[in-house]
């Protein structure tokens, strides 16, 4: 008889008790890792518009490479912030409530900042 | 258990009672910094839809840029996007298990602040005396 008591499918899943493995700290990782380049394309990007009048940074925001490069930036960043602040909430708010709401809360305000800067990026490319 | 009362118990010293070591002060500053960016896409938002927005909207966004307070929050902003970035990347060394010796930790811990400031400092030099001005 075996001495485990997990299901088969517990035990391929792999996850234990906690029912979630290593995936946040993995992507944490991974968006990381996207962010050292990404960052310093945006950094480029944005010293290349210092001084620049609306046209001309419409222009260049509008360029394939540099809008593609500023559409990774927002994904990578606004994924890598969320998971970020996740854990700072659940290190410091401990109430029943308040705590899931604020995990929600997080969730909500990276997935729309995330939208509007991908909308403004996108409006900015084709021109409407 | 009804009645039973708990016992005070000795508290061991808090963080207060510590000096601040620098590594600690990296860690912490990796924290506010990686809070502060997070609102601050707020202002990066900001600048793409007035950038689609046409002139109006974007000379809005340069008077809040160039004025003092302006400043004052983008230098904040890029120092903590380079800071931010450089204790990530001294995370990325102690992920593959590397860096955690005693003299290794105050060198990383030293050539995050040192190399977010000072590059900070050169972006801003670079922006104002190379690049800067109208055009």
């Amino acid at each position: 008889m075996s001495s485990d008591l997990r299901t088969p499918l517990a035990r391929v899943g792999g996850l234990g008790s906690a029912r979630s493995g290593t995936g946040h700290f993995w992507l944490q990782r991974v968006t990381a890792v996207a962010n050292v380049p990404l960052t310093i394309a945006f950094v480029v990007i944005l010293a290349s518009l210092f001084g620049r009048n609306q046209a001309a940074a419409q222009q260049i925001l509008g360029t394939p490479l540099v809008a593609i490069t500023m559409l990774l930036f927002i994904g990578s960043v606004t994924f890598h912030m969320r998971l970020g602040m996740q854990i700072v909430i659940e290190d410091y708010i401990h109430g029943e409530i308040l705590r899931p709401l604020l995990v929600m809360a997080n969730t909500f305000f990276t997935i729309g900042i995330g939208l509007a800067a991908a909308y403004a990026l996108l409006k900015l490319s084709f021109g409407i | 258990m009804a009645g039973t009362k708990a016992r005070e118990r000795p508290l061991s010293p808090h963080l207060q009672i510590y000096r601040w070591p620098l590594p600690m002060m990296m860690s912490i500053a990796h924290r506010l910094t990686g809070i502060g960016l997070y609102f601050g896409t707020i202002l990066v938002v900001w600048w793409l839809i007035a950038v689609g927005s046409g002139p109006g909207g974007y000379s809005r966004l340069t008077a809040f840029a160039n004025s003092w307070f302006g400043r004052a929050v983008l230098f904040a902003y890029t120092w903590s996007l380079i800071h931010h970035m450089l204790g990530g990347i001294r995370h990325l060394i102690w992920d593959t298990g590397r860096g955690f010796e005693p003299n290794e930790r105050e060198w990383l811990a030293l050539a995050t602040i040192v190399g977010s400031v000072s590059l900070t400092m050169v972006l801003w030099i670079v922006g104002y005396f190379i690049i800067g001005g109208a055009r």
